[in-house]
């Protein structure tokens, strides 16, 4: 699989894909490892054929490049949250956006709807997301208008057409908001999602809510994948709880703007959550109890808490919402690991600490990875220096010089 | 003074003009209500000082009586008796946070159908709507948004068409009216709105305008129309008492009454508009029928004529790094605010259209600034502050009464427990004319909407 991600890539004439052959040494950082190493002064870190091979102090082996980071903070790249990024271009122009489904001539449920088929690396949105020091994401189905709003998983953000890891993941719907969907009422979900999983005991000729090929993916996923609950209402994330026991699958929720109210029912239960650290609005009456500590009480309940923003342009301001959370009482280090590692553990991706024998996916900051004045000066992704130009950069290059020469349309480097 | 609002430099230029024509208008109708309640002098010591005027002072004092500021700086040689004394042991003190777009009230929370007040979604030209008129005094997000330092915003209809209706500047002071909130002779603004928005929503209805010649057009007509009326109404008011007698009254329409406004100077225009050439369009719009833009409103591509936006003194009220939600939203770059913000003359005002980003300006200022620096151009925080300070009371046609810490204006003031521009910072104390609105550590000083009260009272914690 990455083997055909580098060639298909070379042949794009891509940068920065794939694993380097060049070694490279970063020295003299202040590493957060996010791993078992803890945070480490004045270290070096080896890459080589795009892994760690060493990390310590002095480090003496030799490279093809070796960069002074001066003392600068270096974490593992971050995740972006869940997004579409791969499946939209501009949100209000349709034929570039593919991130949801909506009224096929079957009335199933359709959870055979497969995201990752929709995908493209090559949007304006991965240069400018991976610039600023994000190299995955929750590649997630937005919406539509089923319950079920398809399968995705997580994807790298290395330039591969199928950089895609971890567990198979659905996302489903079952707030008051999209209660619309199902007739009116949220117990519609409960309904579908039952009979849904019921068709899995019935004959393959006796299928009720899903389609022959539908029933094949729950299937899969119930023995093996991850189910992705949208809810924020404390009553709904209970409804997630006792459907994921009873159902025995593993079980996410996203929103969980209440979920504080049902920590220790989570932690119990093993349900991670997602959260925007910015949500503390009564948004709607499923969110009365929306509050910045949510992240802070979930955590210190023992709940695993990761992030997301909402946005999927303007994913990187996922940070903001992670550094809210700290300034609202939650530990640092669990929040940065919110944004480094534990979704990569959540979702079955690999160990992404930097740790030797990883592969090398790394951020140098200009500042504390959570400071909204903060910025990545370097990404390194599966040991490359990736490029730090986007659309958005070279905007800024040709519009930066207050002498334009011939016009602005002739800076174009 | 017509002449100074047509060719003034500044928005501010024609300020005094509508300060005065609206407190002159013995019939303004709505009223505010707002008083200020009486507070103890308030005298902040050992405080690093921005005063949103372009000075960063350390080991400051600010000492304000009777809601106006005093003293900035030294500490004042007499104080009266009864002086309140807060020593903030160098924690930052900045001018009160002013957002010159939200939609608090029109769109607040909870977001259910019923409270969807911003649009006037029936007709390309309503010129004739307020905001106030739908703004819900009980929105929750009012007190969100005092306790992330906002005083002053200005609440606007939404974007669906060419002209949206009246803004109206409130203080944020929990109020059961509106009229309580209204800050006292402060201008209207018109929202006007270029581009995608209403040509989407009047292509769809078959009504038109369905494409941005659609829009200009539409725009040109609406001020022909204004024109006339205005001048009709103006060669009436002109008659002596006999000649009226005779002479037949104009009818009053709510529509050309705004656009009239406009073209004597008495309400300032927020321009919703994305694209530079669009903007530059408009500039040459407001020329043609001899009005000001006083501020385009999300500009994602201001960037590309900051040096024309200068020239003309045009605010660019933006975002930090919001980009690609629509077409028009595509080239958007997270130094615009900065870039804008280079040349002489320029006004930079960074903006939330958010009941989200409203809460924490300072923190998208701060990422504005920081990118600025990223690119080289040297922004300091007291230069930054400006940008959602100064330059919004400017965008406003309020800066002789707030935005900065100067002695005579309204002591508007934020206590913060860290640097401002950091995402851990938070307001720790806000007064509105001088008094305590906001305390981060004592309940009884955090106002709770309405519609807050009681809910959720099953929950033990």
């Amino acid at each position: 699989m990455k083997k055909m991600t580098v060639l298909v890539a070379l042949a794009m004439g891509l940068q920065g894909v794939g694993a380097s052959a060049e070694s490279l040494r970063i020295d003299n950082a202040t590493v957060m490892t996010m791993g078992s190493m803890g945070t480490l002064q004045n270290t070096d870190i080896l890459i080589e054929d795009g892994e760690i091979t060493a990390i310590g102090t002095d480090l003496s082996g030799d490279a093809d490049r070796v960069i002074d980071a001066g003392g600068a903070i270096i974490t593992p790249a971050m995740f972006a949250g869940a997004t579409t990024t791969g499946l939209v271009e501009v949100s209000a122009v349709r034929e570039s956006v593919d991130s949801s489904v909506n009224e096929t001539p079957l009335g199933k449920l359709h959870v055979e709807f497969d995201i990752r088929r929709a995908y493209s690396p090559l949007t304006s949105l991965h240069s400018i997301t991976r610039t600023e020091g994000f190299g995955y994401s929750l590649l997630a189905a937005a919406g539509g208008q089923y319950s079920i709003a398809g399968v995705g998983s997580l994807v790298d953000f290395n330039g591969g057409f199928d950089s895609f890891s971890g567990n198979d993941t659905v996302f489903i719907d079952v707030d008051g908001y999209s209660s619309r969907k199902v007739g009116g009422s949220r117990a519609a979900h409960w309904m579908l999602l039952d009979g849904a999983m019921a068709d899995l005991k019935r004959r393959a000729s006796e299928q009720e809510y899903l389609t022959l090929a539908g029933r094949n993916v729950l299937k899969r996923l119930k023995s093996d994948g991850i189910f992705v609950f949208s809810a924020n209402r404390a009553a709904d994330i209970k409804q997630v709880i006792e459907f994921a026991t009873e159902h025995d699958i593993s079980a996410v929720i996203v929103g969980a703007r209440e979920a504080w109210m049902m920590a220790q029912e989570l932690a119990d239960s093993d349900i991670a959550v997602m959260v925007n650290g910015l949500d503390n609005l009564p948004a709607d009456f499923d969110s009365l109890g929306s509050r910045l500590d949510n992240a802070a009480l979930l955590s210190n309940a023992g709940v695993t808490v990761m992030f997301t923003s909402d946005e999927t342009h303007n994913a990187r301001k996922i940070r903001q919402g992670a550094g809210t959370a700290v300034a609202y009482g939650m530990d640092y280090d669990l929040a940065l690991q919110a944004m480094t590692t534990t979704p990569a553990e959540v979702f079955g991706g690999r160990n992404r600490a930097l740790a030797v024998g990883n592969s090398a996916d790394l951020v140098v900051w200009s500042g504390d990875p959570l400071e909204v004045t903060s910025y990545a000066t370097r990404v390194v992704i599966e040991g490359e220096v990736m490029s730090m130009e986007s659309r958005q950069s070279k905007l800024l290059q040709r519009y930066l010089p207050k002498d334009a020469g011939m016009g602005r349309a002739y800076i174009n480097r | 003074m017509k002449l100074l609002h047509r060719f003034g430099r500044f928005a501010g230029t024609f300020l005094a003009t509508s300060l005065l024509a609206s407190t002159s208008t013995a019939d303004t109708p709505f009223p505010s209500t707002y008083q200020a309640p009486s507070h103890m002098p308030t005298l902040i010591t050992n405080a690093t000082v921005l005063t949103g005027t372009g000075q960063k002072l350390e080991s400051a004092s600010l000492y304000f009586v009777d809601g106006r500021i005093v003293s900035v700086g030294e500490q004042p040689t007499t104080l009266s008796d009864d002086t309140r004394v807060i020593d903030v042991d160098g924690a930052w003190v900045t001018p009160g946070i002013i957002d010159v777009h939200s939609h608090l009230g029109v769109y607040p929370s909870p977001g259910v159908d019923a409270h969807s007040d911003g649009n006037e979604a029936t007709a390309p030209v309503t010129a004739e709507v307020w905001a106030e008129h739908s703004v819900w005094p009980q929105d929750p997000g009012f007190g969100r948004a005092l306790a992330g330092g906002i005083t002053a915003m200005q609440i606007l209809p939404g974007s669906a068409n060419l002209f949206g209706g009246r803004g109206v500047t409130l203080k944020n002071v929990a109020s059961v009216t509106y009229q309580g909130m209204k800050f006292p002779g402060a201008p209207y603004g018109l929202k006007m709105a270029c581009g995608e928005n209403p040509k989407r929503v009047y292509g769809r209805k078959g009504s038109g305008p369905s494409t941005r010649m659609g829009n200009i057009a539409g725009y040109r007509a609406a001020w022909i129309k204004a024109t006339d009326y205005r001048d009709e109404h103006a060669k009436y008011a002109a008659l002596s008492d006999e000649e009226k007698i005779e002479a037949k009254k104009p009818k009053r329409d709510l529509e050309l009454e705004t656009l009239a406004g406009v073209l004597d100077g008495d309400i300032i225009i927020h321009m919703h508009c994305y694209r530079a050439d669009e903007m530059m369009t408009i500039l040459d719009l407001a020329k043609e029928f001899n009005y000001t833009v006083g501020t385009f409103h999300h500009g994602v591509e201001a960037y590309k004529i900051s040096s024309e936006l200068a020239e003309n003194g045009v605010c660019g009220a933006l975002w930090a790094d919001w980009w690609g939600f629509k077409m028009e939203a595509y080239d958007g770059i997270q130094e615009n605010i900065a870039l804008v913000d280079r040349p002489e003359g320029s006004c930079s005002v960074v903006h939330s259209d958010s009941d989200e980003g409203i809460q924490r300006l300072n923190q998208e200022a701060a990422k504005a600034m920081s990118r600025g620096n990223k690119a080289g151009m040297n922004i300091p925080p007291e230069r930054a502050i400006k940008w959602i300070t100064s330059n919004a009371a400017k965008s406003l046609g309020i800066e002789d009464q707030t935005g900065s810490l100067t002695t005579g204006l309204m002591a508007d003031v934020v206590i913060w427990n860290a640097n401002p521009f950091s995402v851990y910072a938070k307001a720790k104390q806000v007064f509105i004319d001088g008094v305590e609105r906001y305390n981060r550590d004592d309940p009884t000083k955090q106002p709770v909407s309405d519609f807050e009260l009681g809910q959720l009272l099953e929950v033990s914690r």
